[in-house]
């Protein structure tokens, strides 16, 4: 694997890790959107084709992706404000 | 505006709501109660004489110029210590006081020398007006006497002087440094006439000394005694303009003091509300670098960077730019092209070049600096609280009775606010330390931690989550706050999880190091010890569970009910002048000013009617993911404006890969930086005082930064950016920074009621800043979280996958020190290195021992990713197994040696967990020597004869 694939592989792996805690589907459910929120499209294109060596949890969660199905919200890390809303603030 | 030196009402403004009426001179005057009769004198347009006082130091009475009559009163009190009271009636001028304060001032000029007119505070002297004001027109005494006036004056300070033979003995420099600073560097040695104000012991001079030059013993002076030297060299300034340091994210105010074009002095302006009067050594006197050598001024160009640089007109720069920028695009689609803004330019430059990336490049890879220190902060107090920013203003302090400091130095980092908190600390609040290493708050004079707690390094998950152990367990929860206030179903999980005995500071001592009574005490402290604030920096949010360490802080806050009012809270002390602001204006990839997902439907409709271009849904790359695509091909092309991201960013040699393999890398900065060295186009840039705009600081503050000089290069950034857009074909017409505002305004809900002409009537408002809160907000969560309940987030310890073994058997983690900045860009280039010439690795002496290592030997500092060698600094103030060094200084490249392990959550590089091992060396590394001869050959200008570096 090129060194970029592993630095997905290990970004995902490790997004999963800190996820783990929720329960394995909710896990699953809070990488993928968590993915989805954050990463740029070569980069889910790049994990996709390179699925082998994934933790389960991550493994799955690229699976949902790959397969077009949009995860549902689990924190509200990736719950953003609306076109005219004040609340949200964030960093990341 | 003209020069008028900046009010002084004599003694501090008292806070009472109490009014109290008197009558001076005849005239009623109605004060708070606990106001001086001198401050109520000067409120109500009057004049008392005075030496020893001044409205940021208590009341001293020690001059006896300011003496008073009282009706009823026996005597001629001081009105500096003399509290106003209901029905006083007091004068302040009659023939009596007149000759008392005449003899007095007549004592103080006997041994004053009389060069008024060769003196370089001629007229800006308050001793000078005194004499005038109360008529002194002959000293009987003579001059021939002993006397003062032939003692040395001490030049020893980079910045200021110290003249004895002016001293008239008032305290005010000895005052402001234990009061306003809290560094009691200075004293008065010796006694009756012998008395004299000494810096630290009698054989130290200023620079030897424990001062730290934050300027406020200059500014207490009111004679040339204690002066910038800048005043003696220039005469005196003419005029001033308030506008915003572009130092640290306390956000301080100055009046840059102005002779002409030429800056004399930068002296805190009283009512700013970020620092209150107060000053560092970088905000107050490190801004040289504007007019240093090394500063390019005009544009340049080179098709590879094997070759010499090439000056140019600006047309010719940008359009070999845009040439460039339209072949990528053609050839490898608008996601080749990228950007990144910078946290230190203003928000409106900032704007622009998201702007620019997104409506111009047609991608979003856009990113900022607070991706490599704050981004932790936003995603952890986002998920908690629903929002990221901190939670305070810095007045909160003030009312805190513990503070809980973690991963944090601010006498370092921070300074200005750190004076206000030690001020606070010194009237009786607590104070937890977490840090591994003994930073300078857990001892110092007049203050003492209660309890410093220091950590293995990687462990603050597993330390904030033993004291929440403590805290449920030993039934310290608030239990209403969180009933009221918090997802009670989430609160029972967390509890639950917390309680578990594997979570209890015993358990995990082998884990943190830290002595399990010892953090037990700390959380009963923060629980029960009053208003507890949380203050953290870095040390947070550099770990690979940075995220995680914000939302266990956030949830020990909520636990203890230590939310939504003044004196609590959870705040992150950011490091630029503009992080806040940068985050705030859209610089992320995924998102839009405001904070809003660039998958919206409605918020990118919003955009792309005003901007007129349509815009990709999709979030862009962040900066190590730009250089991991940029090493696979997929990305080609970078616009850096005022950062410099070799030097900062970790695993140097990766960023060095990335610059390289692209087509084109635009620099946009004051200076050749590290990164230029592998860049195509060199765009200059102006300073901080070369530009209108405005900077957030880390209390969402937002002021005005305005032009007291005209641009070296030419142009505002703001202008080169908009340049570079139209090259590009853009159109884009603004005027003036104010126009900018307006669109963010327009475009960002929490900044719709923020405009530069208002920002200018009332210097600066905290967002948000809307209809709700026409006003602005300085505390945030009064009643309830922005997103209604706070949530509480689990937070498993997991512990980094950067391991201690024998080859790396040491931890390093990296930080800053007082007197420089960040990459060191500016204050390298100004006299702060004569505090800080290189970087320097401290050691516990057991580890140097073992390595036969002495204090000051080079060593070679070795981890999995490369090496470099530097000093090393034999102290106990990191504990054995521990070495710290700072990032100042690219001959040591700190980040040569880092990895590319970052936060889990939002890839904020792990800074401060590496594994190393340090051995004696007697030379430079292969990298740094290659790296030496690259950075020669790459800073050749075409026609210069070449010069070092720097």
């Amino acid at each position: 694997m090129s060194s970029t694939i592993d630095t997905l592989h290990r970004m995902a792996d490790q997004i999963a890790r800190n996820f783990q805690h929720m329960g394995v589907e909710s896990a699953v459910e809070a990488t993928a959107d968590h993915i989805n929120m954050f990463w740029d499209p070569r980069m889910k294109d790049a994990i996709f084709a390179n699925r082998e060596g994934l933790t389960p949890i991550a493994r799955a969660a690229i699976d949902e992706l790959a397969a077009g199905i949009e995860p549902e919200h689990q924190t509200r890390a990736t719950v953003f404000n609306a076109v005219d809303e004040v609340g949200h603030v964030d960093a990341g | 505006m003209g020069y008028e030196r900046q009010a002084d009402f004599g003694t501090p403004e008292a806070t009472s709501d109490e009014p109290v009426t008197l009558t001076i001179d005849g005239r009623e005057v109605t004060v708070p109660a606990g106001t001086s009769v001198m401050r109520a004198a000067a409120e109500s347009g009057g004049s008392i004489p005075k030496l020893c006082a001044t409205d940021n130091l208590k009341a001293y009475g020690s001059c006896r110029m300011c003496l008073v009559e009282i009706e009823g009163a026996r005597g001629t009190p001081a009105s500096c210590t003399t509290p106003a009271t209901p029905g006083m009636v007091v004068h302040t001028q009659t023939p009596r006081l007149q000759k008392l304060r005449r003899g007095v001032m007549e004592l103080y000029i006997s041994d004053h020398p009389l060069d008024c007119l060769t003196c370089s505070a001629n007229n800006d002297c308050e001793l000078q007006e005194e004499a005038a004001n109360v008529g002194l027109r002959d000293v009987r005494y003579g001059y021939e006497g002993t006397s003062h006036l032939g003692l040395p004056t001490d030049t020893s300070n980079p910045y200021f002087q110290f003249d004895p033979s002016k001293c008239i003995v008032c305290s005010r420099c000895v005052r402001a440094c234990a009061e306003v600073q809290g560094t009691f560097a200075l004293t008065i040695d010796g006694r009756g006439f012998a008395s004299m104000v000494s810096a630290s012991q009698a054989s130290d001079n200023f620079l030897s000394s424990e001062c730290v030059s934050c300027g406020a013993c200059v500014q207490a002076c009111p004679t040339a005694t204690l002066q910038e030297k800048a005043v003696k060299d220039v005469g005196l300034p003419e005029r001033s303009v308030v506008t915003t340091c572009a130092y640290c994210g306390v956000g301080c105010t100055f009046r840059a003091e102005m002779r002409g074009e030429q800056l004399v002095r930068m002296v805190p302006y009283k009512d700013g509300k970020a620092n209150r009067g107060h000053s560092c050594v970088k905000g107050r006197f490190a801004w040289g670098y504007a007019n240093h050598k090394d500063r390019i001024t005009s544009p340049m160009i080179r098709d590879s960077i094997d070759q010499p640089w090439r000056e140019v007109s600006w047309d010719e720069a940008l359009s070999f730019a845009a040439n460039k920028l339209n072949g990528i695009k053609q050839q490898y689609g608008a996601r080749a092209l990228g950007g990144i803004t910078s946290s230190r330019c203003t928000n409106e430059e900032t704007f622009l070049v998201q702007k620019l990336v997104r409506g111009g490049f047609g991608s979003n890879n856009v990113d900022t600096c607070a991706r490599v220190c704050h981004s932790p902060t936003g995603y952890g107090l986002k998920t908690t609280f629903g929002t990221s920013a901190g939670t305070q203003d810095f007045d909160s302090v003030m009312d805190t009775d513990v503070v809980l400091l973690i991963g944090a130095n601010p006498t370092d980092g921070h300074p200005v606010f750190a004076s206000r908190m030690k001020r606070r600390l010194r009237e009786g609040a607590k104070l937890i330390v977490i840090d591994p290493r003994r930073i300078d708050l857990v001892r110092s004079p007049h203050i003492e931690a209660a309890h410093h707690l220091p950590l293995q390094p990687g462990t603050n998950v597993a330390v904030l989550t033993a004291m929440a152990h403590v805290i449920v367990t030993e039934g310290l929860a608030n239990d209403q706050f969180i009933r009221e206030r918090c997802e009670v179903d989430e609160y029972e999980d967390w509890a639950s999880f917390v309680s578990d005995v594997k979570h209890s500071p015993e358990f995990l001592e082998e884990v943190t190091r830290v002595p399990a009574q010892d953090l037990r005490e700390a959380a009963r402290l923060y629980a029960t010890g009053g208003n507890a604030a949380i203050y953290y920096g870095l040390g947070v949010t550099e770990h690979s569970q940075g995220s995680s360490t914000v939302m266990a802080i956030a949830n020990l806050a909520m636990v203890t009910g230590n939310i939504g009012r003044p004196g609590v809270g959870v705040n992150p002390l950011r490091g630029q002048n503009n992080v806040q602001g940068a985050c705030d204006m859209g610089s992320f990839p995924h998102e839009l000013s405001g904070y809003r997902h660039i998958s919206d439907v409605e918020t990118r409709a919003l955009f792309e009617k005003d901007w007129g271009v349509a815009l990709d849904p999709e979030p862009g790359l962040r900066i190590n993911n730009m250089l991991d695509a940029a090493v696979d091909g997929s990305f080609r092309a970078i616009y850096i404006q005022g950062e410099d991201i070799l030097q900062s960013d970790p695993n140097t040699q990766h960023v060095a890969a990335g610059l390289s393999a692209m087509d084109c890398v635009i620099v946009h900065d004051l200076f050749l930086n590290e990164t230029a060295n592998y860049a195509h186009v060199f765009l200059p840039g102006s300073t901080f005082l070369e530009k209108n705009g405005t900077f957030t600081n880390a209390e969402r503050r937002i002021q005005p930064v305005r032009k007291v000089m005209e641009p070296a290069n030419g142009y505002e950034d703001w202008e080169v950016t908009q340049l570079l857009a139209n090259a590009l074909g853009l159109n884009w017409t603004y005027t003036h920074p104010s126009e900018i505002m307006d669109e963010i305004a327009r475009l960002t809900p929490s900044f719709a009621g923020v405009s530069w002409e208002r920002l200018c009537a009332e210097d600066s408002l905290q967002w948000p800043v809307n209809e709700e809160y026409p006003d602005g907000s300085p505390i945030m969560h009064q009643d309830r979280f922005v997103r209604g309940k706070g949530k509480f987030v689990v937070t498993e310890y997991v512990p980094t996958d950067e391991k201690t073994g024998p080859r790396f058997p040491l931890l390093l983690t990296t930080g800053r020190i007082l007197s420089q900045y960040n990459v060191g860009a500016q204050t390298r280039r100004t006299a702060n290195t004569v505090w800080h010439a290189e970087d320097v690795l401290e050691m516990h002496p057991t580890d140097a021992e073992n390595r036969g290592l002495n204090d000051g030997d080079w060593t070679k500092l070795a981890s999995r990713t490369g090496e470099t060698t530097l000093r090393v600094r034999v102290t106990d103030r990191v504990a054995p197994g521990v070495v710290y060094t700072t990032f100042h200084h690219p001959a040591t490249q700190a980040n040569v040696v880092t990895t590319d392990y970052s936060d889990w959550a939002t890839n904020c590089p792990e800074y401060k967990v590496t594994a190393v091992q340090v051995m004696p060396s007697n030379g430079p590394s292969e990298w740094q020597e290659e790296y030496s001869d690259l950075s020669e050959r790459s800073r050749r200008i075409e026609g210069e004869e070449m010069e070092p570096a720097e």
